[in-house]
């Protein structure tokens, strides 16, 4: 299926609404944990993303990942520094697909939200629905979906709400080797089809490498941006190149120094 | 599939032998336990009044039946209503939740002649009586089930620019179903001898009022073998009743895991 897919997904050049770039400058969270005690998440986080970009931010479990992207997504407000993110939407880490609802309808939930009929909002997905890939499991149930379709379904929720930045937060964490990389190839094609200005925050650094413009490395609580590594090859890029495997060799060191400090 | 329906069957079987055998058991200690007959009555004996008043517990069932089921839907409705207001509006929790608890301590004949004067001698007190005892489980079954929504949930359709109300249409409303009806299973449970104790403490203007009321007369007339008789009537009603149910949600919540499984 990979390669099928490959084809039917060729790398077109990205397009995508100007404004839609992210700066992030200085900022800073702090939030009061359990016990009172007070937890700096973030710590003067610099990071900038132009329109189109794919901004990849690694780094060990309890960096503050998920806060950054609840900052972006206006879930949280920052303490210090300045933000300024088209309005963006957010992938959670599990797919949070509604039992009770199809594929379909899952994926098409925020067009149900904007109001849209339950016909026409159907009909719009089912569009994306066979672009991508997905054809033949319109009618299906979250159970009845691999862990694999159920993370392409709730892309598609996330990309059917119609804003310029998405927030994915580990996507791909919970899936098996094999399903992560088909899943990684379908969201580099997807994304060249679909041009979207896209944060993904993830703990594997070569899927970093694998599908960014940049990626930011940070370091254990609180986060701090300790590199960030431009990659500029061409897609899409296949994990044995020596030129990924070179840079990601570098993102791990960033990383493993990042934890010694 | 085909598993499953052999399972259903022996499952069904395996109750059929119980019943039996606790039915053989019971006429046993009847006929040679040294019991009299007025205080418990063999199955036969209670088989035979079924028999041959037929027809008077009958009319007595339609009517207890009417009021289980016009009952219950009461306390589903008030219930499950109660229950997404004490969710939207959090400080309700604190000031209902007390009195929906101390409702439930209410001894129902100190309030039935109330009722009665409130509402006349018909139906409908007695409904109130039922759904009283019944919307409790309800409350706290959707209460719980309208909070266990994902806690990632909100925060997904918040940037999806969901509404309160859309998050509560799209996401909570349809989460807690599964925990309604769970509530509704145990509120039937009690729904039948709800509908006893509405019949025998609240006065009625009807010629038939209730297999409640037969039951009433009959254990103090001597009529032990009647009473029994339309005791019986009302247990195979529960029953039938708690599988209707169960029926329901599996058409209602196909989703949950429950449904699907459990309830063959």
């Amino acid at each position: 299926m990979p390669t099928e897919l490959q084809s039917r997904l060729q790398p077109q050049p990205r397009r995508v609404a100007v404004g839609a770039e992210i700066v992030l400058e200085h900022v800073s969270r702090t939030y009061r944990g359990r016990g009172g005690a007070e937890v700096k998440a973030l710590e003067q986080v610099s990071l900038r993303a132009a329109s189109g970009e794919l901004l990849a931010v690694v780094g060990p479990s309890g960096c503050g990942k998920s806060t950054l992207l609840e900052l972006l997504c206006g879930l949280q407000s920052a303490d210090g520094g300045s933000i300024a993110c088209a309005p963006a939407v957010l992938m959670p880490q599990r797919d949070l697909l509604l039992p009770w609802l199809s594929a379909l309808d899952n994926a098409a939930l925020a067009l149900r939200i904007a109001g849209l009929s339950r016909v026409r909002a159907r009909r719009r997905a089912a569009v994306l629905f066979a672009e991508l890939g997905l054809d033949g499991f319109e009618q299906a149930h979250p159970h009845e979906l691999s862990g694999g379709m159920r993370q392409r379904v709730a892309f598609l929720r996330t990309l059917l709400s119609g804003k310029p930045v998405l927030c994915l937060d580990e996507p791909f964490g919970a899936l098996d080797a094999i399903t992560r990389a088909e899943m990684q190839e379908w969201l580099g094609g997807t994304l060249a089809r679909e041009p979207r200005t896209v944060v993904l925050v993830t703990h594997d650094v070569e899927e970093a490498i694998l599908l960014a413009d940049r990626v930011a490395v940070l370091s254990p609580r609180p986060g701090r941006v300790t590199a960030q590594l431009e990659v500029e090859l061409e897609r899409p890029r296949a994990r044995t190149d020596p030129e990924v495997i070179a840079l990601r060799e570098q993102a791990l060191a960033a990383l493993v120094m990042g934890g010694q400090r | 599939m085909r598993d499953a329906r052999a399972a259903r069957v022996r499952d069904g079987w395996a109750s059929i032998l119980l019943a039996a055998a606790l039915l053989g058991a019971w006429e046993l200690y009847a006929d040679f336990g040294g019991v009299e007959e007025d205080l418990l009555p063999a199955p036969h004996a209670v088989a035979a009044a079924l028999w041959s008043n037929g027809g008077l517990v009958w009319r007595n069932f339609t009517v207890t039946a009417e009021q289980v089921v016009l009952g219950l839907a009461l306390a589903l409705a008030s219930g499950f209503a109660l229950a997404v207001a004490i969710h939207l509006f959090p400080l309700l929790r604190r000031a209902v939740y007390p009195l929906a608890v101390g409702s439930q301590a209410v001894p129902i004949p100190v309030i039935g002649v109330l009722l009665v004067f409130w509402w006349g001698f018909g139906i409908f007190p007695k409904l109130v009586v039922i759904a009283l005892i019944c919307f409790f489980p309800i409350v706290v079954t959707t209460v719980d089930g309208l909070a266990a929504v994902d806690p990632e949930q909100p925060k997904l359709l918040r940037t999806l620019d969901a509404s309160r109300w859309q998050a509560f249409r799209f996401a909570e409303l349809p989460a807690a179903l599964p925990a309604a009806l769970s509530g509704a299973r145990i509120a039937l449970a009690v729904g039948v001898i709800g509908a006893f104790i509405a019949e025998t403490s609240t006065p009625t203007s009807e010629a038939y009022s209730g297999l409640g009321r037969e039951i009433m007369t009959d254990a103090g007339g001597f009529q032990t073998p009647r009473a029994y008789a339309a005791t019986a009537v009302l247990f195979a009603f529960a029953v039938a009743c708690f599988y209707a149910l169960a029926l329901a949600e599996r058409k209602l919540v196909p989703w949950n895991a429950r449904a699907r499984g459990e309830t063959r």
